[in-house]
Formats: C-alpha cells, sequence, structure tokens
C-alpha cells in the first residue's frame, strides 16, 4: 500500500504532518512519539531575532477547541540552526522549518539563512503576522502582500515553499490562487481562527491579548470547508489542517481534496495522533481495496449544482 | 516521561471538600519525583485539555492525586470509579530535588489550601536531611489536609482551625516566636499567596521555592501556553510545564 506524497522534490513517507507551533521544535518528546512514523515534522514558527511572545494568560480551553495567544515566540532563526537543527537532522522524517517575519525583508533574510543549512526539507510561511509597514496589519489578510512574498521566496529556494493561509478573510481562493500563480508548491489551509472568551466574574477576557486563535475540533468544519473551496480554485496540492484527531477526520480532508494533513491542537492532547492516524488510515485503505491512499483525495461525491462558495445561502 | 493508561483504585474524601484519587502505575510510582506533575485526559471527548495534578503520595505501586472540585474537569475525576483506566503523561516537570540540599537547618514548608498536594513527597525526602515546620492555610478547615506532613500549623479565613488569619500571618508570627535556625522556604499554593511568602521571604533574606501554576494545554513543553514572567537572565518569560513548575520567587514575577 502506497502511503508517500511527493511534493516537487521531496517525498513523504506519508500524508501526516505535524502542525506549526504544536509539536515545538521537533524533538522535545522522543519518548512519547516515534517521529520516525511521520510524513514530516514542521517547526514553530521561526523569525529572525528571538520573540519573546504575549503575556500570561496565553490559553483558555473553549467548548471543542481551545484559544491561544503565545504571540509566535519563539528562539529565532540562529540559535534554531545551533541547537535545534543538528538533533533534528539526524531524526528519520522530513523536516518543514515555518517562517514567520513582520516584513517582506525579514522573510527573504530567515529563507536564506536556512537555505545554507543542511536537514531542512521544505518551507511553510505563516503569512498571519502582523506587516510592521503597514501598521500591523496581518499580511496574510492581504492578497497584493501574500503574492509579494510568495513571489521573494520563490525566487530564493527550489526546496518545497508551502504558504500557510489564515481563514479570516472573506474568500480564501483568492489567497489560493495568488499563491499558485505566484510559484508556491503547495498550500496549507488553515490557520487559527480568530476568537474570544470572556471571564463573567472578573469581567477579563480569558486570555491576555483579548483576542486569540481558535482551533482544535471547534474549527473543523471551517477547515474543511476552507479546504473545499481552495482545491476547487488551484491545481497545487492543498494540505489540510484543523481539528483533525482522528483518522477518520484525516479521511475526511483527503475525500474533500487535501493531499496530505496536519494535526495541531491533537498532539497537545495525545503527542502520537499522528500515528495513530496513519495506522488507522492504513486500515481504512485495506478495508475499502485502495492500494494508495492518493485514491482517496478529491473523491466527494457532490452534486452537479452544488457550487462552492456560498451554496447553501 | 511516558503516555500510560492507569487503573483507579481508590477514591477517598480526605475532607469534605478535598479528594484523593488512588490509582496504579509502578512506572510512575518508581520515576516520579517531589514536586513533579501528571497530565490527566480525565474523559476522553470533553474537556478536550489535559488537566495537571501534581502528585500527592506514592506506596508501592500506588500513585495518588488530591484535588477540589473547580470545574468540569475536576468533578469528573470526583466521579471515576474502581477499575477505570486513567489517560495520564508524566512525570512532568522539574522537581524538588535540586533545591533541597543547602547551606541550612530547618524547611518551612507553606501552603494555601489544595497546594499541599506536593508536600508529602516534600516531606519524604527532607526528613532524614532537615528539621521541617509546615504551615497550612486555607478559607475553611475544609481545605486543610494535614497527613503524611511533618509539625503542622494550621491558618484558616473562618478560624475553623488553627489561628484566624492568612497562613502568612501565621508564618510571620511562629517565625517571630520560634528560632528555627537557618531556614528555607517552599510554598505552593494560590498565586497571591505565593508573591507574599515570595516578598517576606525577600525580607528575610531567605531563598524561596514555588511551585506555580499558570494555564498548560500540554504540559510537556510543545505549545508554549505556559509563560510566566522572568525577573533575571536574557528571556522574558520561562515555560511553567518544563522549566518549573518550581522556581526561586525572585526569579519569576508572581502576580
Ligand atoms: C502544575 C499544576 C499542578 C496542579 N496540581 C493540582 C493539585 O494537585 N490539585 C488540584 O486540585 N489542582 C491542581 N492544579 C490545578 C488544576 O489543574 C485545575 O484546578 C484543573 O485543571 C481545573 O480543571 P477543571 O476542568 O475542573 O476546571 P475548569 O473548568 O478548567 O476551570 C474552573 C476554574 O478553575 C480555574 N483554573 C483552571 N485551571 C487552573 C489552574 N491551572 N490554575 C488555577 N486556576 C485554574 C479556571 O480559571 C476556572 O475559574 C494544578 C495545576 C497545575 C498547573
Ligand atoms: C498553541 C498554538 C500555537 C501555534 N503556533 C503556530 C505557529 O507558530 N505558526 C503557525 O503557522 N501556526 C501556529 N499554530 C496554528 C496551527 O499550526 C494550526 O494551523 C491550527 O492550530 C489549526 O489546527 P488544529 O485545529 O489541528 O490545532 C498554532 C496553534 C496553536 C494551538
Ligand atoms: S503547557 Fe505547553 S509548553 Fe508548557
Amino acid at each position: 500500500m502506497n502511503e508517500s506524497f511527493t511534493l516537487g522534490s521531496v517525498t513523504f513517507k506519508n500524508r501526516i504532518l505535524t502542525a506549526s507551533g504544536t509539536f515545538g521544535y521537533g524533538n522535545e518528546n522522543p519518548d512519547l512519539v516515534d517521529v520516525s512514523k511521520l510524513g514530516g515534522i514542521i517547526t514553530k514558527s521561526l523569525s529572525w531575532k528571538p520573540r519573546d511572545g504575549n503575556p500570561n494568560p496565553r490559553i483558555t480551553e473553549t467548548p471543542s477547541g481551545m484559544l491561544n495567544s503565545i504571540g509566535l515566540a519563539n528562539i529565532g532563526v540562529h540559535k534554531f540552526i545551533s541547537e535545534k537543527l543538528p538533533k533534528l537532522k539526524i531524526l528519520d522524517t522530513k523536516i518543514i522549518a515555518n517562517i514567520a517575519a513582520s516584513s517582506v525583508k525579514e522573510y527573504g533574510d530567515v529563507l536564506e539563512l536556512l537555505e545554507q543549512q543542511e536537514g531542512i526539507h521544505a518551507y511553510e510561511i505563516n503569512v498571519s503576522c502582523p506587516n510592521v509597514k503597514e501598521g500591523g496589519l496581518n499580511f496574510g489578510n492581504d492578497s497584493k502582500q501574500v503574492a509579494v512574498i510568495t513571489k521573494e521566496l520563490r525566487k530564493k529556494t527550489t526546496r518545497p515553499l508551502v504558504i500557510k493561509l489564515t481563514p479570516n478573510v472573506t474568500h480564501i481562493s483568492e489567497f489560493a490562487r495568488v499563491c499558485e500563480s505566484e510559484g508556491a508548491d503547495a498550500i496549507s489551509v488553515i490557520n487559527t481562527v480568530i476568537g474570544m472568551a470572556v471571564n463573567i466574574n472578573t469581567r477579563k477576557p480569558k486570555i491576555a491579548t483579548a483576542t486569540g486563535g481558535l482551533s482544535g475540533p471547534a474549527i473543523k468544519p471551517i477547515a474543511l470547508a476552507k479546504v473545499f473551496e481552495c482545491v476547487h480554485a488551484v491545481k497545487i496540492p492543498v494540505i489540510g489542517i484543523g481539528g483533525i484527531m482522528t483518522w477518520e477526520d484525516a479521511v475526511e480532508f483527503f475525500i474533500v481534496g487535501a493531499s496530505m494533513i496536519q494535526t495541531g491542537t491533537a498532539n497537545f492532547i495525545n503527542p502520537s495522533t499522528g500515528i495513530s492516524i496513519a495506522e488507522g488510515i492504513k486500515m481504512y485503505c485495506v478495508k475499502n481495496s485502495l492500494n494508495d491512499v492518493g485514491t482517496l483525495i478529491g473523491t466527494l461525491e457532490t452534486d452537479k449544482n452544488v457550487s462552492v462558495i456560498s451554496s447553501w445561502l | 516521561m511516558q503516555q500510560l493508561y492507569a487503573p483507579v483504585l481508590q477514591l477517598e474524601h480526605l475532607t469534605k471538600e478535598i479528594i484523593e484519587l488512588t490509582f496504579r502505575s509502578s512506572y510512575l510510582a518508581e520515576t516520579i519525583r517531589p514536586g513533579q506533575f501528571l497530565n490527566i485526559r480525565v474523559d476522553n471527548n470533553f474537556p478536550l485539555l489535559r488537566r495537571p495534578f501534581s502528585v500527592y503520595n506514592v506506596q508501592r505501586d500506588t500513585i495518588s492525586i488530591a484535588f477540589n472540585i473547580v470545574g468540569l474537569g475536576s468533578s469528573i475525576l470526583a466521579k471515576k470509579h474502581i477499575g477505570d483506566s486513567l489517560d495520564i503523561i508524566g512525570p512532568c516537570g522539574n522537581s524538588f530535588d535540586q533545591f533541597i540540599d543547602g547551606d541550612y537547618d530547618t524547611a518551612i514548608l507553606i501552603a494555601g489550601g489544595i497546594g499541599v498536594a506536593p508536600f508529602p513527597l516534600l516531606t519524604a525526602s527532607l526528613l532524614s536531611k532537615k528539621n521541617i515546620v509546615t504551615f497550612l492555610g486555607g478559607r475553611t478547615k475544609e481545605l486543610l489536609v494535614p497527613n503524611h506532613l511533618s509539625n503542622v500549623k494550621f491558618a484558616t479565613d473562618d478560624g475553623s482551625e488553627g489561628m484566624k488569619g492568612t497562613v502568612l500571618d501565621l508564618l510571620k508570627k511562629d517565625l517571630a516566636e520560634n528560632n528555627y535556625g537557618k531556614i528555607r522556604f517552599f510554598s505552593c499554593g494560590p498565586s497571591r499567596m505565593m508573591k507574599a511568602v515570595g516578598d517576606f521571604a525577600k525580607e528575610l533574606g531567605v531563598l524561596c521555592y514555588a511551585s506555580v501554576e499558570t494555564s498548560m494545554a500540554c504540559g510537556i513543553g510543545i505549545c508554549q501556553g505556559c509563560n510566566i514572567e522572568t525577573t533575571t537572565g536574557d528571556r522574558k518569560y520561562k515555560l511553567v510545564c518544563c522549566e518549573g513548575t518550581i522556581f526561586e520567587t525572585q526569579t519569576i514575577k508572581l502576580t
């Protein structure tokens, strides 16, 4: 049974990745997870300089999900290269470096530095970051900015370049198209959904930044709809993320059209979620006489009249 | 650290408000160190995230936690049946071990309410090495559990047990009346209490180690959700779940 997936020059042993920010830098808990059974690991978002991140509290649980306001806290790309990468290189899985930045130049600088390192197999670009030049407006909410970032980074690397999109826009397909036309190899869909929770006794927001990113099972239907929208807009592979806890969830994303999936919040609850998902998918394929997981992708049966956007209105 | 399933052996009310839950795990019983915690999935579905609990006691191949009911997770734990299996990740966090040895005579343990949870194991480690005096404070006597401790003195807000007042009032009064030689503080409880105890330790010029609580998503160092502000070093924050939970109080900003 073929579980592998090839993106550009890189072949992943299966279609399961760990989502950025939900698996540390990748090697934190070797006793809990055998990462060699995963297609790949995506690092915490890396910026040029270390970032402290936001004040506490950064986390709160919400119905079927959680809100976070970590604030892209990370050790910075230099320390990542000197302290973490040597330990990642020896792992028997693919390493995808996720990059966050506050200017187009910073995205480029981080990528260029990583480009000189062995052991990085691909990049995922987190565009859900405030653009300092534009007064803190999110890059990911402006398709022109996403186009510029994709174009600039494409020039600098032949490694697979994946752009990770935010769902907090009107039409995510517009962003997907921009990434495709500027040369991205794939898109990751979705980052967290903006959300909020309030403590009614103190009348304070439950996380220090008031609003934060919602993740977990609560966002799975949103993520599926966004993947659905994107796979109909572009030909490049779509990597599905959002609330995936079980192999059944993963299969749903494949049927809708995702070529790979990532587990995020699930890793906090069961760090080895990705492995159980990979095993479950294998069993599902055997049971359904599929000899390649790839034959599942985009097999959604819909009525011809169903259109991708707002078909329910 | 492992993820494992442990069968529940016993559920016992230590007071009206505090429950001890005992389960079997020889791995945890062998590896756990004083002050470490376990991250427990209380139910397969909801709540979603694991809940952190300090290890309260260890006996042969059994291990226990002590908790009071504050929300959904703890109320589900309180309804576990004997034989139910608990999904646990642990041991998590640093331990008191590295802070036990040193140039002092008497360990002063200060707990607020269920903050007493890590102290039975700490007491066991200290017994052969140092003198121990333990100060327990709580709203009422229903929040005080003096089991497996040494030389315990009480304070309650309502005066239902020991001195009427806060544990800090009691501590100050007691230290004024007694000479324990060189002392070191160990504290666990509400953040405000630990801050006050830490400030007092600073006044006295003694070291004070506090076990800190923050909200946590993973408990194993991969989410960055459990930050506490530092006062020293080049990093603004440290992670409570893996760099703590135990810190010297002058190195962190308690609020
Ligand atoms: C390292 C660590 C060790 C702990 N050890 C113990 C222990 O030995 N015994 C014990 O009873 N409790 C302990 N706690 C606290 C315990 O984890 C929480 O009480 C529990 O998670 C609450 O879950 P819940 O679903 O019942 O309540 P929720 O519904 O999640 O919350 C109910 C209320 O409790 C508050 N709360 C939730 N989590 C925390 C927290 N971590 N700290 C402070 N307030 C919180 C919430 O803000 C809310 O007001 C520990 C916490 C940490 C971080
Ligand atoms: C605590 C936390 C931290 C995250 N940090 C990052 C990050 O640094 N970079 C990034 O691109 N996405 C980050 N994400 C988003 C996840 O990678 C993922 O897109 C999102 O959580 C949705 O997936 P899930 O529902 O499976 O968690 C983070 C999510 C969480 C919950
Ligand atoms: S709780 Fe996740 S890093 Fe500490």
